[in-house]
């Protein structure tokens, strides 16, 4: 869902314009446009750093700090991780990232039936504290954060971080986790879902709740429009779905009597970054500035830095072609480009060979090079939101707000996001829009170059494309996984295990905060299959509604 | 087989010949409703606690075919995917093909060749559209109607004389407001019918399907409506009105099929058709003479 | 009362990858084109998959497969239908195939294979071709 549609006549001159979101593009604007608009400095923009954010969360911005870019690990066993982990560190980096096998993903133990195939493929295959312990050995966690991509069983997994660092001397106030921990888009867009919907809000708020209470340095939600854009919503979906997500999950903790001024500012976001230029810029800018007026309006938060949007603006691979791939490198600089203009503060860029293969290190590095290059070398760092006052940007910040406000509104009217995704609402609507818009784009409909319509000269480029490279599958580390666990199972106590799974089964099936439960299963060496176990059993696992 | 009879293979009768005397034990139960009240939901709740009672379950369920492709996404089964791995439970897609109302004398043919394999249950679904709720109550020992609260569907009921034919109707998503006006409005205009003592009162159910709320009670009142049936003798007059109504279908679909064939080869069709293109006949003229001279 | 032969198609997705999109949309062509769908859903294991395949009496299995894991699952699976004495379904893939798998699929039994970005167009005609 990025490309415009471009309506041109006889001799190919463009007649009409209409972005993704729904939104016209004139020929021309002009102060007029402003004032149609009803524009105001104050009101629409207010200076960088001031609500509502319009131009920046940041006084300065890149003026004080370029942005910062993001790297992901984890792969295989845990021993592997851990030395990629140190090597990064030594390198500089002072954050990790980590990746997660399918199986833990699924709350599957290595030696479950579906996990076959699946272990440390995509990411580190992790059963228990054990795991975690080996993963992180000799990682200072007073220092080093740690984001988690997780979801399903983000509560398992940042109970067992806590578990970790405890057991290597840390208290819970001195570390910083961040779990992906959107259960929602999961069921929108990347399928690692398992249970039923509220219970995984219910999950998701009662990770909050505990970090809130227990876990200071720790962000506990990172809601992903990105996925939900890669599934088939436009720009303006992706920012709405994004925010009525946020407020399932805000309701959710605020039904326990705590304050959104409590958490809110520690919740951050996912974005995605390809498709028209211009459309990208206005979705960024437009979405700062609803997410301050909603909470400062809708949720009475005061203070100034807990109404920022943070977040991660990049990827953009859905844009990206397997025909033609060096394409994809121009294609990657302007991506990253409409994400400097937007001021993002975090981005990454997907490499310009991921269509088809995990990135090599010479791709990694091209992207690297990328970002570099517009910080430091073309001028992006130059001034703060340098497109503001634009006739043209203005203009289409304030349509992007109200069709942003639209698509929230519909979700709102059918009973707000958990229902629509109970009932597939989202998922339908989606799915059709990704149906028409590949349609469009094999069509020819929606430009893409390199692919339409030079559909002809492929089979050169075809041929070093599809001699794909995938994640090379090691058996040894399914073996030395399930050996692991034969151990673990041999040592541990297992009336500890037992106990901690009731307790944890009790809380579960009652209103009790499954956390410090959690916490406790994790020092008792319960599996990650045990422990999702137990939430399988109290809640049973989503039936998907139909998606036509 | 249920393939060859939805394709209209010749050897398909001759399978249902054999199949049919096998068939009559299995208790077969209609679920229908507008789209959205969560029938399929529902079916696979209903799934499970035959399955506790050793019930074997077979489902048809039924989708519209796109009347511009002719295609179909069959995507009731997707509810109760999670029985898919269950040998006693049998789930069968068919798409209407252009029937109207979904249902069609394949979806019976396939509901006989499921009873003589021994299911207990058979259950089949279709969205309640105008029609078929009256095709589904000639197919079905006992019908269930489905609805939610705040639609109004229980004065559609009313107004297309539903309630006529449904024997327990269910509430569904009973979890929002209303549930308990809906079910009170229904049970009303139930009670203003006359019953005698051997027919077989409707009930009105509340379910949450999604949870599994209510369908317990569901499973035990569909089982309780056939018991009732056995008691009270009425297996047998049902048994025959729904014989003889396949009867007729069979007959009409038959007879239509051996006159379409015919019209295809006669010259006295193609020159009715000439006549009426001309204008010398009219299109009603036309068919009752060529009736009488088929019949003749 | 003619009813023409349909296609009948089994979208499945089996193993823990949660990547639908790929699915849904030539779910969506499919039917467009005339044939009808059964969609299985995410998280399938091979035996659900099967035994949706026979009792559907689908003409054929569409696997889709984003995680690499093609050639062990598509082996089992035609294990699983030799086992069973079903000669009469064929086993399709897409997804991310390389094509250097391609031949390899095509000798284990499998009877077409789409990779990403195969257009709507050659993925119908590919599933109409396998029933001239």
């Amino acid at each position: 869902m990025g490309v415009a549609k471009y309506i041109k006549d006889e001799r190919g001159a463009i007649k009409t314009v209409t972005y993704q979101s729904g939104i016209n593009v004139k020929p021309v604007y002009g102060p007029e446009d402003l004032e149609k608009a009803g524009f105001k400095y104050e009101k629409d923009l207010g200076a960088p750093g001031e609500y509502p954010f319009t131009r920046s969360i940041h006084p300065q911005s890149y003026r004080s700090r370029a942005w910062t870019t993001r790297q992901y690990t984890g792969f295989g066993t845990p021993e592997e991780t851990n030395e990629r982990f140190k090597l990064m560190i030594a390198n500089g980096q002072n954050g990790l990232n980590v990746a997660f096998d399918l199986p833990t993903q699924m709350g599957y133990d290595s030696d479950h039936p579906l996990a076959q195939g699946e272990v440390g493929r995509v990411g580190m295959a992790i059963d228990s504290l054990k795991d975690f312990e080996t993963a992180f050995a000799g990682i200072p966690l007073d220092r080093i954060g740690s984001g988690l991509t997780i979801n399903a069983v983000a509560t398992i997994m940042m109970a067992m971080y806590q578990a970790t660092a405890e057991k290597f001397g840390y208290s819970k106030d001195q570390i910083s986790t961040t779990p992906q921990n959107d259960i929602l888009k999961e069921m929108i867009g990347r399928g690692a879902w398992i249970f039923p919907v509220e219970h995984g809000v219910r999950l998701v708020g009662d990770s909050i709740e505990y970090a809130v209470k227990e876990l200071p340095k720790s962000n506990p939600v990172s809601i992903c429009g990105y996925h939900i854009r890669e599934s088939g919503a436009n720009p303006a979906q992706e920012i709405a779905y994004a925010f009525e997500i946020a407020k399932a999950y805000i309701d959710n903790v605020t039904q326990r009597g705590i304050l959104p001024e409590e958490f809110v500012g520690r919740f951050s976001f996912n974005f995605n970054v390809y498709g028209n230029l211009w459309e990208q810029i206005a979705k960024f800018r437009a979405a700062r500035k609803l997410w301050a007026k909603m909470l400062k309006n809708e949720y009475g938060v005061t203070d100034k830095k807990k109404l920022f949007l943070r977040g991660l603006f990049g990827g953009g691979g859905s844009g990206l072609t397997k025909e033609q791939p060096e394409n994809n490198i121009m294609r990657g600089a302007y991506y990253a480009l409409g994400a400097a203009l937007s001021g993002a503060q975090t981005t990454a860029l997907c490499s310009f060979d991921e269509a088809y293969t995990i990135p090599t290190p010479r791709s990694a590095l091209l992207s690297l090079r990328t970002l570099e290059m517009l910080m430091d070398e073309v001028g992006l760092r130059d001034t703060v939101d340098p497109l503001a006052g634009s006739y043209f940007i203005e203009t289409l910040t304030l349509e992007m707000e109200e069709k942003i406000l639209e698509e929230m509104q519909e979700v709102q009217k059918m009973g707000g996001m958990t229902k629509c995704i109970s009932e597939g609402v989202i998922q339908r609507k989606v799915s059709r829009q990704a149906y028409e818009y590949e349609k469009g784009l094999q069509s020819g409909e929606y430009r893409k170059v390199g692919l339409n319509p030079e559909a002809s000269d492929q089979t050169a480029e075809k041929t070093e494309a599809g001699a794909v490279e995938l994640h090379e599958y090691n058996e040894d580390w399914a073996k030395k996984s399930k050996a692991n666990l034969k151990a673990l199972r041999a040592t541990r106590n297992d009336k500890d295990v037992s106990d901690s799974l009731k307790a944890l089964e009790k809380a579960a099936k009652g209103s009790d905060n499954v956390m410090p439960h959690l916490v406790k299963c994790c020092h008792a060496y319960a599996t990650v299959g045990e422990m999702a176990g137990v939430f399988r059993q109290a809640f049973g696992e989503w039936n998907e509604p139909e998606f036509y | 087989m249920i393939r060859l009879i939805e394709d209209n293979d010749p050897s398909a009768f001759e399978l249902l010949k054999e199949l049919y005397p096998h068939s009559g034990n299995g208790f077969t139960i209609g679920i229908t409703g507008s789209p959205g009240v969560g029938k399929s939901t529902l079916i696979d709740a209903l799934i499970t606690e035959f399955r506790k009672l050793d019930l074997k379950v077979a489902v048809i369920a039924v989708d519209p075919s796109s009347p511009v492709s002719g295609g179909a996404i069959l995507g009731d089964r997707l509810r109760m995917q999670r029985h898919a791995a269950d040998a006693g439970v049998f789930i069968r897609s068919m798409a209407s093909r252009g029937q109207k109302g979904g249902l069609s004398r394949a979806t019976k043919d396939a509901a006989i060749v499921l009873d003589a394999m021994g299911y207990d249950i058979i259950i089949i679904e279709t969205v309640g559209a105008g029609q078929a709720e009256f095709d589904i109550a000639s197919i079905a020992h006992s019908t269930g109607i489905v609805s939610i609260p705040g639609t109004g569907d229980g004065i559609q009921a009313v107004k297309a004389g539903i309630l006529e034919i449904g024997d327990i109707f269910i509430v569904n998503k009973c979890d929002k407001p209303d549930a308990d006006a809906a079910c009170h409005q229904l049970t009303m205009m139930l009670g203003m019918r006359n019953l005698s003592d051997t027919e077989w009162r409707p009930s009105v159910l509340k379910t949450i399907a999604q949870n599994g709320t209510g369908v317990d009670k569901l499973a035990q009142t569909f089982l309780s409506h056939f018991d009732f049936m056995k008691k009270n003798n009425l297996m047998d007059p049902k048994r025959k009105e729904l014989e003889h109504i396949y009867f007729q279908s069979l007959l009409k679909d038959l007879t239509l099929e051996k006159i379409l064939l015919f019209m295809e080869d006669s010259t006295d069709y193609r020159q009715a058709l000439k006549k009426i293109e001309s204008g010398s006949m009219d299109p009603i003229t036309a068919a009752e003479s060529m009736v009488n001279k088929i019949l003749v | 009362m003619e009813t023409k032969n349909k296609i009948r198609v089994l979208i499945a997705k089996p193993g823990l990858d949660g990547h639908d999109k790929g699915a849904k949309i030539v779910a969506l062509a499919l039917r467009d084109a005339g044939m009808e769908v059964i969609y299985s859903g995410l998280h399938q294991t091979l035996d659900q998959i099967m035994q949706t395949a026979t009792q559907e009496a689908v003409d054929v299995i569409g696997l889709s497969i984003m995680s690499g894991a093609h050639l062990p699952i598509c082996e089992k699976l035609i294990a699983m239908m030799k086992a069973q004495e079903i000669d009469d379904i064929r086993l399709t893939v897409g997804g991310v195939i390389p094509y250097q798998d391609i031949p390899k699929l095509k000798e284990m039994g499998v009877a077409a294979v789409f990779p990403g970005g195969t257009s709507f167009e050659d993925i119908t005609f590919g599933m109409n071709k396998l029933f001239e």
